[in-house]
């Protein structure tokens, strides 16, 4: 026997993150694109457009919470359930991540691009690629996919410090840039931090299969704390 | 620091029960946590209340009904013997599905069962502590000389548990004490079985797998073998861990809701 009433509101729940994922990654990539070619039209729209990556989050939270309520699931049931609202509140910071970027290119006004966008594009690409692989591996449960992912994590790490170097270049030689290269580097920080957010949904597929916590360590897990590096 | 190793109130070892040539359980081996709440879950017919009645001999009843293996109460099997099943039926009380008081005042189904196993002391005390002891002393000490049939169908189920812990045993067994209770009633089981546990180790029988996972500390999974009918326990843990990841592939069938 099958619980279809409830197999059907799990199936229709992942479409959900799938379409609220689509709508994070045209976001992010929109946001750098529209960075690119200082297009401040776009980038208010993806301010204003956030606001419905925020309201589909909370609609999803909300079926998630009646599921819960009405089907009390157990066991993989409960592990799917509970990893479903890590998920979208993932989604939804991502999301602030690409508001974020358009905010930047909103607040520069009429000053030019430091330099022109290469590597930022890069990772947004990346980013984007390794979301996409990580939430369709969470909807088909795909443990493989998921383990092997956060790996990938460190080409947008290297991308980042490349961008960090390099912008640091422009700063040494000429420190009135400093303002500009900032708001470039927030961008690419952005960037960076939507990909390690990536490696939780991960971690969410491996606890939905396995029922266990792995954690993956991330390049931002790796700014220690004093007492840890004494450790 | 050595880690405490657990009290265990009762134990099986290789428990199998027939009636007749039919072996309803077989080869149950449960190690149960002095102080603790265990449940007990699985299909309808997986042998769960022939294994809860088989701890204090209520098997005993049925003429055809015959046990192998040992129930171990502080390492004496119950099925020895010299052991007399009146004194084990003592020390290891039952609650029924259904509210089954006798049909007298309330204080004298209390009083009734600890007279005649011989008790001596300030029957008033034991009726007013036992009472007390089930959260049902506020609702009936003003009526005590009342039939027990006047009282609501959960207050004849406490009434039930404090008839049996007026005897001081020292396991409380419950075939799904609540399933014949209102949800409000069923709460109030529930939390008594909290304060019970302090004093008691408790076994219960539920259907209720939400239940289940409210009350208890572990969980035992029976289920049948597909070729002789018998039923076993395939797996037992913390109730936690049997809810949100169980090991065995047909707990979790069932413990979601897809086992047919």
């Amino acid at each position: 026997m099958v619980r279809k009433t409830f197999e059907n509101e799990i199936q229709h729940l992942k479409d959900e993150i799938l379409v609220l994922g689509s709508m994070v990654e045209q976001a992010t990539l929109e946001a750098v694109e529209a960075l690119k070619k200082r297009d401040i039209r776009t980038s208010n729209r993806i301010i204003a457009d956030d606001r419905k990556i925020n309201q589909k989050r909370f609609t999803l939270e909300n079926q998630v919470m009646i599921l819960i309520a009405t089907q009390q699931p157990m066991a993989r049931d409960l592990r799917v359930i509970a990893s479903i609202l890590e998920v979208i509140s993932e989604l939804e910071r991502m999301g602030d991540y690409a508001k974020g970027i358009a905010v930047i290119n909103v607040r520069m006004g009429d000053n030019a691009l430091l330099k022109p966008l290469i590597d930022i594009p890069r990772m947004a690409e990346k980013g984007v690629d390794m979301l996409h692989r990580a939430l369709t591996a969470f909807v088909t449960e795909d443990l493989e996919t998921a383990r092997a992912l956060p790996g990938e994590d460190d080409e947008v790490d290297m991308l980042y410090e490349q961008v960090y170097r390099e912008l640091m270049t422009y700063v040494m030689a000429d420190a009135r840039t400093i303002e500009r290269a900032n708001w470039l580097l927030w961008a690419a920080h952005n960037l960076e931090r939507l990909a390690d957010r990536v490696t939780n949904i991960c971690e969410r597929t491996v606890f939905v299969v396995t029922g266990e916590y792995k954690e993956t360590r991330t390049s931002f897990d790796e700014l220690e704390t004093p007492e840890e590096a004494e450790e | 620091m050595q880690p405490e190793t657990p009290q265990y109130a009762i134990e099986t070892r290789d428990l199998s029960i027939f009636y007749g040539a039919f072996e309803a359980v077989k080869g149950v081996n449960l190690n149960i946590e002095k102080g603790k709440i265990t449940a007990i879950i699985g299909p309808s017919g997986c042998g769960k209340s022939t294994l809860l009645r088989a701890f204090n001999r209520m098997n005993d009843f049925v003429p055809t009904s015959r046990v192998k293996g040992e129930i171990l109460l502080h390492g004496v099997n119950l099925y020895g013997k010299e052991i007399d099943p009146v004194e084990v039926r003592r020390r290891l009380g039952m609650v029924f599905q259904k509210p089954n008081p006798f049909p007298k005042s309330i204080y004298e189904n209390i009083a009734w069962g600890a007279r005649i196993n011989g008790f001596r002391g300030n029957m008033d005390e034991l009726v007013e502590e036992s009472l007390r002891g089930a959260a049902l002393w506020d609702e009936v000490k003003d009526k005590l000389k009342q039939s027990a049939y006047a009282l609501s169908g959960g207050q004849q189920q406490r009434l039930c548990i404090a008839r049996t812990i007026a005897i001081q045993p020292e396991i409380i067994l419950m075939d799904e004490p609540a399933s014949a209770l209102d949800p409000i009633s069923t709460l109030r089981i529930e939390e008594l079985m909290q304060e019970l546990k302090k004093n008691y180790t408790i076994l219960i029988v539920t259907h209720n797998m939400q239940q289940a996972a409210r009350v208890s500390d572990y969980t035992a999974m029976m289920m049948l073998y597909e070729d002789t009918r018998s039923g076993t326990v395939i797996e037992f843990d913390k109730t936690d861990v049997i809810f949100t990841r169980p090991t065995d592939k047909r707990t979790e069938d069932y413990v979601t809701g897809r086992f047919g």
